[in-house]
């Protein structure tokens, strides 16, 4: 029976300190690498006989402007053997970061760090085809990004404050 | 004039072997939806194969981290429209899980119902379809009344057909009334034996089998690494429902079978989409006997008030449904901190949310596990050596919605 604890001591005993942030919330265990490490993390998880977690479920983006690590990519595994899900996140430094791709592990791995390279500008080194997805190829900025206001700029007819919402987070010239 | 064995020298490089490039959408009534298909043919075989895709992105994610949340169930709606209520429960199942939130049996067994009503919509579309797409109209014109009946039946439920926005978090918005009783009642009588009559047309119809059996074919472990979920990755060999796995809304409760294909192939995928059908079927047949044999008669939401839109009229009458109305709708509910990602089977595979909450009337980071955007990616490889017809088969029993797709 492979349960959260046992994950988390194999990934341990394995890579030691490069595990870090392990957090468990709503029965999911969640843990944090390096750029050296991620990719070796994650084939140990695909390939280990036990935990055999072969199914990368999905990846995407984070960002955190006021933090040290700007940005993140969170990678969801599951494990169907053993009916287990986990969460692998890699903190990124910088307004330009860069992540090794994972699609030597997964070919799914492709177009997902296609969108997150198009929402969120992280680049990701291998990759054999990293261009935008959804948006237009002529787009500059990465939209998803907090900095990036929901709205259009000129617009002065709505008082954002007055329906509760944050006018930062939708304005980007407040 | 040639006479005798005369051999013809051909002079070098005077045939060129040529391929052409062929456009397959983005408007294209093979594709169903927005997307181009980009092949690369030689004579009738594909060589290559790329895809565009965005032509109907709505920045979904962006908008969801400016709305309250419940207002984004009218934005799930628009992922796969096929089967809308599947989305909005799995956007409310997240949310309540988030919140914490226990739904009474009754309610939880009432969206049993909705959702098995949208897997069935959306495969009879899927597989009627696929139908049309190798010749044969008449499937598809005899199913597509059942729809229209499963249609008429959330209309009953919720005022609306396509783009459903069922059910509230906490709850449905309303109690099934009798009109929706009796419409699912007939459905249940007379939808068995129309998917009888749809499956003698086609299950062994010689044509429809030549037409379908090896066309755009993966292999399990393929299927796997291309993150394929739901129908497709089961038609492949693969036994993984998320409705068993890690059970939601009480599918705990009820009794039944995963079908599984052998070869992945097109052939495979529609055999596994009836199948599901029937199962669905016989689930809502379960549900139903279930909620009579409850002693809970009325319940059609958890007592949760802070979180649970109150009825309108209560609004106008009552100063607590006053309040929490008020409290909702402005946003001054406290959703707790956490990260959350919570999954349903959604009619193409594995619906995702990832929610990320920093407390406040928004997600601070909403992403939604598309199942059709993850192994649509497959496409090319599978067509690839095949025929252009065997793309197009392989495209509708692939079932992308253009909605789920883009986001």
């Amino acid at each position: 029976m492979t349960t959260n604890e046992t994950i988390l001591s194999k990934l341990k005993e394995n890579f030691g300190e490069k595990i870090t942030n392990p957090d468990l919330q709503y029965g999911i265990l969640s843990v944090s690498t390096d750029h050296e490490h991620i990719i070796k993390v994650l084939q140990f998880l695909r390939d280990d006989q036990e935990l055999q977690f072969g199914f990368l479920t999905d990846l995407c983006g984070l960002h955190y402007p006021h933090r040290d690590h700007k940005f993140e990519v969170v990678y969801h595994l599951h494990s169907f053997r053993n009916n287990i899900r986990l969460r692998v996140k890699l903190p990124l430094h910088g307004d330009a970061p860069h992540a090794p791709t994972a699609t030597g592990l997964w070919s799914s791995a492709n177009w997902m760090e296609r969108e997150t390279y198009d929402f969120f500008g992280i680049i990701f080194e291998g990759h054999p085809n990293l261009k935008r997805i959804l948006n237009v190829d002529e787009m500059t900025i990465f939209p998803l990004r907090k900095e990036y206001p929901l709205e259009d700029n000129t617009r002065k007819d709505k008082n954002d404050e007055l329906f509760g919402r944050d006018p930062k987070l939708i304005r980007a010239d407040l | 004039m040639l006479t005798g064995s005369q051999h013809i020298k051909l002079e070098e490089g005077g045939l060129e072997k040529e391929t052409i490039t062929l456009n397959i959408g983005p408007t294209h009534p093979a594709t169903h939806g927005v997307f181009q298909n980009i092949v690369e043919i030689d004579g009738e075989r594909i060589v290559s194969g790329d895809a565009t895709i965005g032509y109907i992105h709505r920045a979904f994610e962006k908008i969801a981290e400016h709305r309250p949340y419940y207002q984004i169930t009218p934005l799930t709606d628009r992922l796969n429209y096929c089967s809308a209520p599947i989305n909005n429960m799995g956007w409310h199942i997240t949310v309540e899980k988030l919140l914490g939130v226990e739904l009474p049996k009754r309610v939880e067994y009432l969206r049993v119902i909705i959702m098995e009503l949208a897997r069935i919509a959306d495969h009879l579309i899927c597989n009627s379809i696929l139908g049309v797409d190798t010749g044969a109209y008449s499937g598809f014109l005899y199913l597509m009344q059942y729809r229209e009946l499963v249609y008429e039946i959330w209309e009953e439920i919720c005022g609306s057909r396509l783009t459903t926005n069922i059910g509230r978090i906490g709850g449905l918005e309303r109690d099934f009334n009798d009109i929706a009783w009796r419409k699912l009642d007939k459905f249940m009588k007379e939808y068995p034996k129309a998917l009888k009559e749809f499956e003698k047309l086609f299950t062994r119809n010689r044509i429809f089998m030549d037409r379908t059996i090896g066309a755009g074919p993966i292999s399990a472990e393929r299927a796997m690494s291309y993150g394929f979920t739901g129908p497709n990755l089961r038609a492949a060999g693969v036994d993984y429902d998320v409705r068993v796995q890690q059970p939601y809304s009480s599918y705990e409760d009820f009794d039944f079978i995963i079908p599984v294909g052998t070869k992945g192939d097109t052939y495979d995928r529609f055999l596994v989409r009836n199948e599901e059908m029937w199962q669905s079927l016989s689930i809502i047949r379960q549900a139903i006997e279930k909620i009579e044999k409850l002693e809970d008669k009325t319940s059609y939401h958890a007592d949760v008030p802070q979180y649970y839109l109150p009825p309108k009229n209560e609004v106008y009458n009552n100063m607590e449904a006053l309040i929490y109305q008020f409290k909702i709708v402005m946003g001054e509910i406290d959703v707790p901190k956490g990260e959350l990602y919570n999954a349903v089977e959604g009619a193409n595979g594995e619906l995702g949310f990832y929610v990320i909450s920093e407390g406040g009337r928004s997600p601070y980071r909403l992403h939604f596990r598309r199942p059709c955007f993850i192994y649509y990616q497959a496409f090319p490889e599978m067509v690839k050596g095949g025929l252009i017809s065997d793309a197009i088969v392989t495209l509708s029993s692939l079932n992308v919605i253009a909605g789920e797709l883009d986001a």
